[in-house]
């Protein structure tokens, strides 16, 4: 009598646990199904960042510890290699020159007329005070290339719903093993970044603070990067008019335009 | 003779010697002085570097170079097996410098990380105090660096740095001690955490950027890594020093110059006033040349009482400031020169007795020069009182 209520209370116990098992399975496989894959998304928000060439005219407003300072500029940017920047106001920066060519940079003062090439620790120096370093502004944009992506959750961003995704480097060799973007739904474009070192310490951050559409791509033009670690307003970049896959003249990309 | 002579001729002259002695006097004190304190300033600093940075001298890294900055980004590598040795018997110690970011307050501050181990005894640093096992690291900060960083002892603040591969990390350090160093190349922007922490943090095990040997212990080649004795470190302090003599050099001058002109117009006022005298003494058969000794020799020994005198107050006067010293400003500090607060003098023999030479052939030559004169006198004009 005994043994056949406890072969009753296994049998029920294993109907349990099996019927728990497959609620679990099915509650995750649903959830995988609800979330898109992040390597996709990653590759859908290089398509809308990454151009063949671009010309772009920025305003960037750098918010310091006492007051605020406004340049413009306009960058000539071939793919990941070759970009040429030259900035327009205020007439104290007029004329300065920077040139990029695969993993070198070169800056050209007016004001002393010398080209200078920023290499080693100048690197590490922000771009005009900004919250930017020349090395920021060096990296590969191509996001895919070199992180490999996992959606961790869904999110909300100045009204718009967003992925986020986890971002992890594939190489070593990366300024910023770990990332973290929150990905418009649509639009497939960042809306929110942040950059951590490899402590997992919050080192950057950006905020797009407004989408346009531009030459068919959504892109982010008006965007807020801020230094974590430093205290201050960050770094306004405002895109003021942008041109996606034009002919840019060779000669733009050559250390005879820095002075030109 | 002719020093008795003299020596009359001196005494007779009463206030206007007492006047040049003590005049000259002062300016072989003065000189004594400013020399004994450019030579204590040369001693103080290189005793100081030799103490706290250069210990018995340096083995670099190949590509290290203190003067680029840019050089420290790449100048990390692994001991040599014979410097490594040294490192181990405790004779040597090895430091790691690594490009960091510091921020305090929410400021910028470029810094060089520097890991030293806690337990060396090479150099005259408080490391022991890196020793604090703790979650934070600790950080050892000189008063110059934690002025700058608006810092004190038990603050914590983020400090951010790239390892081999290049990628970021960040931390908080923990500052366990401000050290008062005289020495500002140990100080300013520096930021001093256990070696063995900052190797774990850079990825960089058993690197370093250089080893500074103790004073006790010879060096030995190293094909790669290159060494630099304690002359070849401390030849900037000695040629700063030296600008510095240079520009002191000034002020002997004028002060000579003054005790010169003193002598040199008591000269041409004796030789003016006792024309009589002079063609006495050589119609009693003293020669032209033997007169223009005479004069010379009266001169000359304005410079030797000056000595004498010199000595009588000068010799306690740098005695007492040898031992007390002499109080600096801050304003020093911005000289580039490890002095610290107090700045004593030292004194050599070879200083003090070349000083008094240079002292005594200028009065001689000075005292000389307007004496040739009475070579052109004529025994007649001169006892008549006219002039050669």
């Amino acid at each position: 009598m005994i043994i056949s209520w406890q072969k009753e209370v296994t049998r029920r116990l294993l109907i349990f646990v099996e019927m728990a098992l497959i609620g679990i399975l099915a509650a995750k496989t649903e959830l995988f199904a609800a979330y898109p894959d992040g390597t996709v998304l990653l590759q859908r928000v290089d398509q809308n960042s990454v151009a063949k060439t671009q010309v772009v005219e920025i305003k960037m407003i750098i918010h310091g510890r006492r007051s605020d300072r406004t340049l413009k500029s306009r960058s000539f940017i071939e793919g990941q290699e070759r970009a040429f920047s030259e900035y327009t106001s205020p007439p104290r920066e007029q004329g300065t020159k920077m040139l990029k060519l695969g993993d070198q940079l070169w800056t050209f003062d007016p004001r002393t007329d010398r080209t200078i090439q920023i290499s080693g620790h100048l690197l590490r120096q922000s771009v005009m005070g900004s919250d930017l370093s020349y090395e920021d502004m060096m990296e590969d944009e191509r996001l895919s290339d070199n992180y490999s992506a996992t959606v961790a959750g869904s999110d909300t961003v100045e009204g718009r719903e967003c992925w986020i995704l986890e971002l992890r480097g594939k190489h070593t060799d990366l300024a910023y093993p770990k990332s973290k973007i929150w990905v418009d739904k649509e639009r497939y474009v960042a809306l929110k970044g942040e950059r951590f070192a490899k402590s997992g310490k919050l080192l950057k951050s950006m905020t797009a603070k407004r989408i346009d559409r531009l030459d068919g791509r959504w892109v982010a033009t008006w965007i807020l990067y801020k230094d974590e670690l430093k205290t201050g307003g960050g770094t306004e970049f405002i895109i003021e008019s942008a041109k996606y896959d034009i002919d840019i003249p060779e000669q733009v990309f050559s250390k005879a335009s820095l002075r030109r | 003779m002719m020093l008795k002579l003299a020596l009359r001729n001196l005494w007779g002259a009463g206030l206007r010697t007492v006047l040049n002695v003590a005049v000259l006097s002062f300016a072989f004190v003065a000189i004594i002085w400013l020399q004994g304190l450019y030579e204590g300033m040369n001693q103080q600093a290189s005793q100081a570097l030799l103490r706290e940075a250069y210990g018995g001298g340096q083995y670099w890294h190949p590509l290290y170079d203190p003067y680029d900055p840019l050089s420290i980004i790449d100048s990390q590598g692994l001991l040599p097996v014979k410097i490594d040795s040294f490192v181990h018997r405790k004779q040597a110690t090895a430091i790691l410098l690594i490009q960091g970011t510091l921020y305090p307050q929410g400021r910028v501050q470029t810094v060089v990380i520097s890991g030293i181990d806690p337990d060396q005894r090479v150099l005259d640093m408080p490391v022991d105090v890196l020793k604090i096992d703790d979650s934070d690291i600790p950080a050892l900060l000189g008063t110059r660096m934690a002025k700058t960083c608006g810092l004190s002892t038990g603050d914590a603040v983020i400090l951010r740095w790239r390892d081999r591969n290049g990628t970021f990390d960040a931390r908080q350090i923990r500052i366990v001690e401000i050290m008062h160093t005289n020495v500002q190349m140990i100080d300013n922007g520096r930021v001093w955490i256990p070696l063995h922490k900052l190797q774990e943090m850079t990825l960089r095990p058993n690197e370093a950027t250089l080893v500074v040997l103790d004073r006790s212990t010879t060096r030995t080649a190293s094909a790669d890594w290159t060494f630099h004795n304690t002359d070849e470190l401390l030849q900037d302090i000695h040629e700063l020093v030296k600008v510095k003599q240079i520009g002191g050099m000034v002020l002997y001058v004028i002060l000579l110059f003054l005790a010169m002109l003193a002598i040199f117009d008591t000269q041409v006022l004796s030789i003016f006033r006792r024309r009589k005298e002079i063609g006495t003494l050589m119609a009693l058969g003293m020669t032209r040349w033997q007169v223009v000794r005479l004069f010379t020799l009266e001169g000359a020994l304005h410079g030797i009482f000056a000595a004498l005198l010199a000595a009588i107050y000068g010799i306690p006067l740098l005695v007492i400031y040898a031992r007390h010293g002499m109080q600096l400003t801050d304003a020093v500090d911005s000289m580039g020169i490890s002095l610290g607060t107090q700045l004593y003098p030292v004194y050599s023999t070879g200083m003090i007795l070349a000083t008094v030479v240079i002292v005594l052939t200028t009065v001689t030559v000075v005292s000389y020069l307007p004496s040739r004169r009475i070579a052109k006198l004529k025994p007649t004009d001169a006892l008549r009182g006219k002039r050669a």
